[in-house]
């Protein structure tokens, strides 16, 4: 593309449309001279095109009103070529980009929002969640900005962390919650090359004893011996998880990617990789600050936060 | 044109050299009286009082006839339209545009010369004209070498803009008032706080009416309006227009009115001229249809006066057809031919889309529901007890009551619909006017149904209360239902 942006074709793009313009001057001047008779009859002659037998192309001449109108465009075109981009390259004198525009008008939205969110900013996250008129806004910042991953209930999908129940992996405080919010998390399991898969089977049916899933008992008895040396370092001795590092709990209900002993195998051997990203950039700290209480408020909220 | 009749006024003509530009000859109508005037005068106060009494109109409390742009909701009496209605639109502008074409077909631009805005406009702002500067002579006299600039004339002049400017501000006031709840733009004028928009838009329709009306006058049905040029292809033989019969008029000529006039070898016409006096665009009926002609019936009126003073039979210019000034027929036989297929046709046409626009608007169903699944994850597993699809909906009331709704989702055994809590969902209730978006869960047991894509319908029932009774809504939304391997 930026070949075709080279000066030449700036340079023949504004001629064209210069060109253009005073073309079309010249094609109203060029015809002032054209005369107009009327036959004896005194009706006005015709340009001699004839169909069906009687019906002809008069040769009126112009209202005046429609030449002024047409001069009028043709100056427009050449203040607006002036003032705005259109003539090649040229970026206009006013500097105007849609790109530029579409900041101010951001801006201005920002800046008109700013009074709706100010009562809030400086609330708790635990008052926010209470107030009916901030869960409304912070549902409407969710479905635009989070369900699509955890879902327009926030209750997760596979490899999406369920946001309603109480469960969490950076821990739910208010603060825990925000700091997800503006730096994101990138939650890592390791693969795990070194062990065979006699040792993955052992380990995966211990980690299903761990919540009391249905397990071959001398698997997971070999297994623990596989899970100490490999994986309490993140997950606890006691398979508690880590929310500094967002290793999760394997002692409760709650799978990310499920609990089957093929999928545990699945994830031990291969590791996963999540990632939650960012949201500073995306969205404003007021906003940031409404989800986060929206969010807080799923598992901790007393009242129910459908839309009413 | 015929030839010049011995005996006749020739009509003087020049061979004119114009330049490309022509300049407007301003048109001085001289006032007419008679039928066809006195219907427009009854059909510019019928189309005058609707449109600028019917913003004052007041239903259930609020303004009758409001288009509320800014909340997107159109208030037509008990009729409250949403974007969704968009249809009526388009029903209402294809009947307009057929019964256009039927009128044409019957009577030329009757819809030009009796209920046009641009007609009616200009009726109300020549009768000021002639109130204040006085006919067509005194008008064409002020404005020629006889009245320089002096103080009648400024006098006479300001007061016609004044009075037409009023009128032009008021139309724009009440224009803006379909948009805008008028009483509170009316004192909003009062207090001078209108909004710049509300601003622009008034001086915008005011400066319209003055200018149509005041100036461009003949010029928009001459030049500007695209009705004026596919007209002519709306017309036929049978359709009534208005018409010099110059088969009884010809050989014009003016004639001391004790002669015998067939003995001189003149027609009925006495070339007066008084046609193109009173003529609004400055044609001279005499020359035939014109697609100038806007079919107002004014050169008929002002020439069956003057048949009356000569003691002519009158119609000599009136409203008949083609085939009729051809073989002579009677007004009677011509009528005879109103009922030919092309009349038919579009008679068949409104009668069939008023039936369906009735019909649908009575029966049109408030309640709207719109379901979207979840794109994010097709389906989710629940401690392997249940699977649960993640929909939202969105459940509009367009009605003016409380909605108590209900959703079941049907199409497979035993689906549950629960909210983001997942509590069994058992009655929404949507305020008037309103609509509500909420995530929904539908939830089916496991290992009931083999995995694969099964359709599901989302039953929706809303009760509301009108007055005392008791109305049941009813909507069926399509969706569907993923279990997954």
């Amino acid at each position: 593309m930026s070949d075709f942006f080279n000066g030449g074709w700036s340079d023949y793009i504004a001629l064209v449309s210069l060109v253009g313009i005073v073309w079309c001057i010249w094609l109203l001047a060029s015809q002032r001279k054209a005369k107009v008779v009327h036959t004896a009859d005194g009706a006005v002659a015709d340009t001699g095109h004839v169909w069906d037998g009687d019906l002809r192309e008069l040769n009126n001449p112009l209202p005046r009103w429609w030449a002024w109108m047409y001069l009028i465009f043709c100056v427009f075109a050449l203040v607006y070529l002036v003032l705005f981009p259109g003539l090649g390259s040229f970026p206009g004198v006013l500097g105007y980009t849609t790109d530029g525009s579409l900041m101010k008008s951001m801006t201005t939205a920002n800046e008109e929002l700013k009074p709706v969110y100010a009562k809030y900013v400086t609330m708790d996250i635990e008052q926010v969640a209470a107030d009916p008129k901030a869960r409304e806004m912070g549902q409407r910042l969710f479905l635009n900005s989070c369900a699509q991953c955890h879902g327009s209930d926030a209750g997760g999908a596979k490899g999406f962390p369920n946001l309603t129940d109480g469960d969490w992996l950076y821990g739910g405080s208010p603060e825990n919650i925000k700091t997800t919010l503006i730096n994101g998390r990138a939650g890592v399991m390791p693969p795990f090359p070194q062990l065979d898969s006699k040792q993955i089977v052992d380990v995966a049916n211990y980690v299903r004893s761990l919540s009391g899933l249905p397990a071959d008992d001398l698997k997971a008895a070999r297994g623990s011996e596989v899970y100490k040396s490999n994986c309490a370092a993140c997950h606890g001795p006691e398979g508690k998880g880590n929310i500094a590092l967002g290793a999760p709990n394997l002692t409760d209900k709650t799978w990310l990617y499920g609990g089957s002993e093929a999928t545990i195998i699945e994830t031990v051997t291969k590791g996963r990789m999540a990632m939650m990203p960012s949201q500073d950039k995306v969205l404003s700290p007021e906003k940031i600050h409404l989800l986060a209480a929206y969010v807080w408020g799923l598992s901790n909220s007393k009242q129910p936060a459908t839309a009413k | 044109m015929s030839d010049i009749p011995p005996g006749g006024k020739p009509i003087p003509i020049e061979v004119i050299e114009e330049s490309l530009y022509e300049v407007r000859r301003k048109i001085y109508p001289r006032s007419v009286t008679g039928l066809f005037a006195r219907w427009r005068l009854i059909l510019v106060f019928a189309t005058q009082l609707l449109f600028y009494g019917l913003p004052w109109v007041s239903w259930n409390g609020r303004q009758a006839v409001l288009f509320d742009l800014i909340q997107r909701k159109f208030y037509i009496f008990g009729v409250v339209l949403w974007p969704q209605d968009v249809i009526y639109l388009t029903l209402l502008l294809i009947l307009s545009a057929l019964a256009l074409f039927l009128f044409t077909a019957i009577a030329g631009r009757l819809f030009c010369g009796y209920a046009c805005p641009q007609t009616v406009y200009t009726e109300i702002f020549m009768w000021i004209e002639r109130k204040v500067e006085g006919d067509r002579f005194a008008r064409i006299r002020l404005d020629g070498e006889e009245w320089p600039w002096g103080f009648r004339k400024w006098r006479l002049k300001i007061t016609k803009h004044f009075l037409w400017l009023l009128i032009a501000f008021w139309t724009g006031f009440t224009f803006i008032g379909y948009f805008t709840p008028i009483s509170t733009l009316g004192s909003a004028l009062i207090h001078l706080s209108l909004g710049p928009w509300q601003t622009f838009w008034l001086c915008f329709y005011a400066f319209a009416t003055w200018g149509n009306a005041g100036f461009m006058r003949e010029q928009v049905c001459k030049y500007m309006c695209p009705y004026a040029r596919f007209q002519s292809v709306m017309v036929d033989k049978d359709t009534f227009l208005v018409t010099y019969d110059k088969v009884r008029g010809e050989p014009r000529g003016s004639r001391s009115k004790s002669a015998d006039h067939e003995s001189l070898g003149l027609g009925d016409c006495v070339d007066c001229s008084i046609c193109v006096q009173v003529c609004p665009t400055g044609i001279d009926i005499r020359d035939g249809l014109q697609y100038m002609c806007i079919g107002c019936g004014a050169c008929i009126d002002a020439c069956d006066q003057v048949m009356e003073k000569v003691d002519y039979p009158k119609g000599l210019i009136r409203y008949t057809t083609e085939r009729a000034i051809e073989d002579r027929e009677s007004n009677q036989s011509a009528i005879r031919h109103i009922l030919r297929p092309r009349v038919l046709i579009y008679t068949a046409f409104i009668t069939v889309l008023t039936a369906a626009f009735l019909v649908s608007l009575a029966t049109r169903n408030p309640l709207r529901v719109d379901v979207m699944r979840d794109r994010g994850a097709l389906a989710r597993e629940v401690e392997g007890v249940r699977i649960e699809n993640i929909y939202r909906i969105q459940i509009m009331n367009a009605s003016e009551n409380n909605m108590n709704v209900q959703v079941k989702a049907l199409g497979l055994d035993g689906l549950k619909v629960l909210n983001s809590q997942g509590q069994v969902v058992t009655e929404i209730e949507v305020a008037p006017a309103s609509n509500l978006l909420m995530p929904i869960k539908v939830s089916a047991e496991t290992g009931v149904n083999q995995p694969g894509n099964y359709p599901i319908h989302f039953d929706v029932i809303a009760h509301e209360m009108s007055g005392d009774e008791l109305i049941t809504r009813k909507r069926d939304e399509k969706s569907s239902f993923i279990i997954p391997r």
